[in-house]
């Protein structure tokens, strides 16, 4: 259940993305119809300007809140420095475009226009108008490359306090939360840290080092991605969950038992 | 004795115990013990059987535990620990969970085990509470379950400080927090359980004595005294047929209760073994090994504690300074005002319920808890102002799977805290007199048998017939409660003695809130044997359904 | 509303017929005045029921077939334990779900074979047994009063006060021993109040010179320079004392950058370096490590007890349980761009305790920064 955003389980969401998805889709046909051609064209010939494609898909789907050069609105802050690496996380987790305002941006499903290109073209856009944190390579984000011991003493001293023991996520003051990493991809944990989205602190690359944060990364998938060696997990969020299970399997199944035991055994039809 | 058709063997190793022992004579009166048959009678046995299974299975860890916290680098074989600085008690459970076959499943059943023996003390002193079986002369057994109820949460306490991982000594430091907030005596204390500074390096192998050797064998010994007073007491019984408070009726010990006794433990046993099995409990693996300077978000004591945790969180931050001395009033009422209401409240409900009722007399049929009302909703009370607590306790976990916001849950406990046990009093006393006057409509007006007539002049009527005789003879068991008689003021306006002071008066009008008949029976009717088996409709309707 | 019941009140109607809709008079202890058949009591002893025989062959096989299950099971455990060996999570998770399983089926056909047998064998018992009154009766009571008064005065405790109150006294110290014994469980000092007022943040490393900050997990001191992002934080222990659990029970710090324009009166400025600010990480409530930060709302968040510090503002108290700030660290920068702690906590970091008073004001009234 940590797999859903709590958003996707409320009664009215589903309509609400329902309306959403039409609106995106019908608003953005409307608008990308002429040019999608040319730019698929032009990905497709390998001539793309990243920097002119993504300034076109900025213009089209964040102007609205960040401003037509991103220098921020009364709606959305400014993007000029904040780097291809928070664009990357943010666009890619679904995160942005907004859908609806609240006390934090939850992750859902990206935009139907969002792909790898339109991320790296959106990317290059922003990164050319003031720098900032650059996308990791795959090479810096690979797990299997990370010591899991070292990363997991980092995470426990950095991260857990928020995320948790097992990055199942918690709660943070007047409903923000610390959203659980079971879907994070490495490259977005990575981001995440030198980026700091939302409410999240910065951890930058001169205190915790890109070799440290690939031991981090190490560690959670590691950690996410291993079995259960003693049945099931109870979404690994520890006693809560362990006493509900107490009282309503292990204390029903005992009153039931006890029931059986000292049930009277009806004579009416013998 | 005449053993005329008596197996040799049995004959003979009778005779040589007999010989030595005399057990003849405790046997002849007890091999027949009566116990009365009823499902709620089990719930204590829940808790009984856990402690044994806790014996079973804490001894097996004990064998591979090495309760030190000298620091040690890990070399088991979890992977993503290896080489990580942890304490020897951490390693060491590491090591039962993951390099001694059976090892987890042990651990498992041992913590799951813990858990149920709390969760089935809860049950059963809620049985006994509700049906008012705590009343003389079973007052001092109650007060050993209380006893052994707060033992337990110790034992809980020490039990899963033991591993010494991250999530353990986040409830570990809590420990401190609130022992350190005492006021005259808190660093004295503290100095003294840690062996100096918080966490120090004796904190483990002292909870590890604690836990294993002096709790359990004070637990031993409450455990031996209330089966014995019980044994010597019997079993009370629910109202019905035949049963009376000087009789006892049921199946005898040997050899019926005994195999139902036996069963009963072994699917105490087969549960555990279950949620063992299937259901991952305190996985220390993934927590990591302690240290003062970190903490997990959602970090939370076992259930019963968290009660506790709740109500620290509930609180608004309270503390006074004089004459250069601190009362952080923010740890101490949260930490000790619950707990103490709830004991002390436990305690000493018998004693207090004997002072207004006035009544010093035997019972030994229990109430049904909806013909007390004022105790079931005084209870059912008690029982939502632990819940809000202990709801409280997992705030954390709730704003984070419902996405509500944190600082509301806690502003919602503030006000739920008061209010729910007020609104859960009224309800229940309300439906506690609504199923008594169903009750009433069943002695007085008979069942609706489903039969439907017509009559003559065209009038549609359902046939109400005379209840089945254990019906009849379970509603009947009703007893009016008890109050103190002559509690009135007398002509002149005076009220009569013990009755003059604030206190007596308090105590009369108490005792006639609390006593006496809400809803009465229909005494007239007779049951089954006269021949008016379908009872008129018609005028019963109002009757019925009021 | 009639009353002429009798008359429709015909025989038939003693049991009457079911209606749709209606619960079967077999579901359940029926409500309706059914009768039941008498018991029969074969025995000839008033109470215990004998099953009939057929039920009982039926409840022997059953039973037979549980305890065959556990015997079974019983064996496939021993197998398991030989069978499957443990070492890493997929090995142990194979043996505990073989060994588990087997015993929990073991255990439970166990009982199940066991009740077969009470229910469908043993002979159905109601049987009567009086109840006598706890109480022994006077003439007992009043034997073991006489007794225990004659028994006191035979041995001479009433008549002789040298021996009675000698013996009381003789007692006392014996009673004290135990208490006395348990003094070596704390430390040999006394002064414990004054223990918790200090942390390592107040020693001067072996070479003079200020303890510098360094960060959890990797024990790298931090070059000011470095720690420059805005809306940084870090968990930072004392160089030295990395892995003294006693010493970052107090001294474990929460390192916050900010952006200066972001930081308000209440934080000391004196005691900040270039946006940066360090708080002591142990909650003022219960001492668990307050360390949920929000770099959009500056709020540091207990995760124990929800107590929330606003880190922009001196980290004063802005909801929850906790009465104080968290304490703030005086640091400065070496001359190598280290951050170093120049000075120890103004007041004790953690949770209240009796003798600390309000070490704040105190610090106030010397005209110093709480």
């Amino acid at each position: 259940m940590n797999r859903i955003t709590a958003g996707r389980r409320h009664p009215l969401a589903r309509y609400a993305v329902l309306l959403l998805a039409l609106g995106l889709v019908g608003g953005f046909y409307t608008l990308l119809a002429p040019s999608s051609e040319r730019a698929d064209a032009a990905i497709a010939s390998g001539r793309a300007d990243d920097v002119a494609e993504g300034k076109k898909l900025f213009q089209q789907s964040c102007s609205s809140c960040h401003g037509l050069n991103a220098e921020g609105t009364a709606q959305g802050p400014t993007l000029v420095g904040v780097g291809a690496a928070a664009v990357d996380f943010q666009v890619s987790s679904g995160r942005m475009p907004l859908a609806n305002p609240g006390a934090q941006a939850p992750r859902k499903p990206p935009a139907p226009w969002v792909n790898a290109d339109t991320v790296r073209q959106l990317s290059a856009y922003i990164q050319s108008l003031g720098g900032g944190p650059t996308v990791p390579t795959d090479e810096q984000v690979d797990p299997a490359k990370g010591d899991k011991a070292r990363g997991g003493e980092l995470f426990r001293a950095n991260c857990i306090q928020c995320h948790n023991f097992v990055g199942a996520g918690g709660a943070l003051t007047q409903g923000k939360y610390a959203p659980p990493l079971h879907e994070a991809s490495p490259k977005q944990i990575y981001e995440a840290m030198i980026t700091g989205p939302q409410a999240m602190p910065v951890f930058n690359d001169s205190i915790i080092t890109p070799d440290e944060k690939r031991d981090m990364i190490a560690y959670i998938v590691g950690v996410r991605e291993e079995p259960n060696p003693g049945g099931a997990g109870l979404g690994r969020i520890g006693p809560v969950t362990e006493g509900l299970v107490a009282w309503i399997a292990g204390i029903s199944l005992l009153v039931l038992a006890a029931i059986w035991i000292t049930a009277k055994k009806r004579q009416a039809h013998q | 004795m005449s053993t005329g058709n008596v197996p040799k063997p049995i004959a003979s190793t009778s005779s040589f115990l007999d010989d030595r022992l005399g057990a003849g004579n405790f046997l002849k009166r007890n091999l027949r013990k009566i116990f009365p048959d009823h499902w709620s009678f089990l719930l204590g046995e829940i808790a009984l059987y856990s402690f044994i299974i806790l014996l079973l299975t804490g001894t097996f860890l004990t064998f591979f535990f090495k309760p030190s916290m000298s620091h040690v680098a890990y070399e088991g074989s979890y992977e993503p620990l290896k080489g990580v600085m942890m304490s020897e008690a951490y390693a060491s459970a590491l090591g039962i969970s993951f390099d001694v076959r059976g090892g987890l499943l042990m651990r498992q059943m041992h913590h799951w085990a813990a858990l149920l023996f709390v969760a089935g003390m809860m049950v059963h002193a809620l049985r006994v509470f509700f049906t008012g079986a705590y009343r003389k002369p079973r007052e001092l057994n109650w007060l050993i379950g209380v006893g052994l109820l707060t033992l337990a949460l110790l034992e809980g306490l020490t039990g899963y400080s033991l591993p010494d991982d991250l999530l353990s000594g986040a409830g570990l430091r809590i420990t401190e927090g609130v022992a350190i907030s005492l006021p005259l005596v808190g660093t004295w204390i503290t100095f003294f359980l840690f062996g100096g500074e918080y966490p120090g390096e004796d904190v483990i192998s002292r909870f590890y004595s604690l836990h294993i050797l002096l709790i359990p064998g004070i637990l031993l010994g409450l455990i031996s005294a209330h089966m014995i007073l019980m044994w010597v007491q019997k079993h009370t019984q629910m109202p019905g047929k035949g049963r009376t408070n000087t009789n006892v009726v049921g199946a005898p010990f040997y050899p019926a209760f005994m195999a139902k006794a036996g069963a009963y433990f072994m699917f105490t046993f087969g549960v555990i073994a279950l949620l063992g099995t299937f259901a991952q409990i305190n996985p220390i693996w993934l927590f990591g090994p302690y240290t003062p300077a970190d903490i997990s978000a959602g970090s939370q004591p076992d259930f019963y504690m968290g009660f506790l945790e709740g109500s620290l969180r509930l609180m608004p931050a309270w503390e006074i300074n004089f004459l250069g001395f601190t009362l952080p009033l923010s740890v101490l009422i949260p930490a000790l005002v619950p707990m103490g209401v709830i004991m002390t409240g436990l305690a000493l409900y018998p004693f207090v319920e004997q002072w207004v009722t006035g009544d010093r007399s035997e019972h030994h049929v229990a109430d049904r808890p909806r013909n007390n009302p004022h105790r079931t909703s005084i209870g059912m009370s008690a029982i939502t102002f632990y819940g809000v607590l202990w709801l409280l306790g997992a705030n954390d976990e709730i704003a984070s799977i419902f996405h509500v916001s944190l600082n509301w849950t806690t502003y919602i406990g503030r006000v739920l805290i008061f209010l729910g046990p007020l609104v859960t009093y009224v309800i229940t006393y309300r439906i506690c007199l609504g199923l008594q006057r169903s009750d009433a409509a069943v002695i007085g007006h008979g069942v609706e048998s489903g039969v439907i007539k017509r009559l003559p002049h065209g009038e549609y009527i359902e046939v109400h017939v005379p209840p089945n005789e254990a019906i009849e003879a379970h509603v009947r068991g009703k007893a009016a409660v008890p109050m103190i008689a002559g509690t009135e003021t007398d002509e002149d306006g005076i009220p009569p003695k013990g009755m003059r002071g604030p206190l007596g008066r308090l105590r009369a009008k108490m005792s006639r809130a609390y006593g006496g008949e809400k809803v009465a029976l229909d005494e007239g009717h007779g049951h089954g044997h006269d021949e008016h088996a379908a009872v008129g409709p018609g005028k019963d309707d109002k009757s019925l359904t009021r | 509303m009639t009353d002429n019941h009798h008359d429709i009140d015909q025989p038939e109607e003693r049991v009457p017929r079911r209606v749709i809709g209606t619960p079967s008079p077999a579901a359940g202890t029926s409500l309706l005045g059914a009768e039941e058949p008498a018991a029969k009591e074969l025995t000839g002893v008033p109470g215990v029921t004998p099953q009939d025989e057929r039920t009982a062959r039926k409840g022997e096989r059953a039973a037979a077939l549980c305890f065959t299950v556990t015997l079974l099971a019983g064996i496939a455990f021993i197998v398991s334990y030989v069978v499957f060996q443990v070492g890493d999570l997929e090995t142990t998770k194979t043996s505990t779900l073989a060994l588990g399983s087997t015993l929990a089926v073991a255990l439970l056909a166990l009982a199940a074979g066991i009740v077969i047998w009470v229910r469908m064998i043993m002979p159905k018992y109601n049987l009567v047994q009086e109840r006598h009154p706890m109480a022994s009766g006077p003439e007992a009571r009043e034997y073991v009063a006489e007794t225990f008064l004659q028994g006191a005065a035979e041995s001479g405790i009433t008549r002789h006060p040298l021996l009675r109150r000698t013996l009381l006294l003789a007692a006392a110290p014996l009673g004290l021993a135990p208490l006395v014994l348990l003094r070596d469980l704390g430390p040999s000092y006394a002064n414990f109040s004054e223990k918790l007022r200090h942390t390592v943040w107040g020693e001067k490393t072996k070479d003079g010179k200020h303890r510098r900050l360094v960060v959890e997990g990797t024990g790298a001191p931090i070059r000011a320079a470095d720690f420059n992002s805005p809306g940084g934080i870090l968990s930072v222990v004392p160089e030295g004392y990395e892995h003294d659990l006693n010493a970052l029970a107090k001294a474990t710090l929460i390192l916050i950058k900010f952006r200066a324009e972001e930081i308000k009166p209440g934080t000391n400025l004196n005691w900040t370096h270039d946006g940066i600010v360090a708080y002591s990480k142990i909650c003022t409530h219960v001492g668990c490590p307050a360390a949920l930060y929000e770099q959009s709302t500056h709020h540091i968040l207990c995760p124990c007890h929800q107590s929330t510090f606003d880190a922009a503002d001196g980290a004063k108290v802005i909801f929850g349980p906790a009465a104080r700030p968290l304490p703030q660290l005086p640091i400065a920068v070496d001359n190598e761009g280290y951050l170093v702690a120049t000075a120890d906590f103004a007041v004790p970091p953690g949770p209240s305790f009796w003798e600390r008073g309000d070490a704040e004001a105190e610090v106030r009234e010397n005209g110093g920064h709480a």
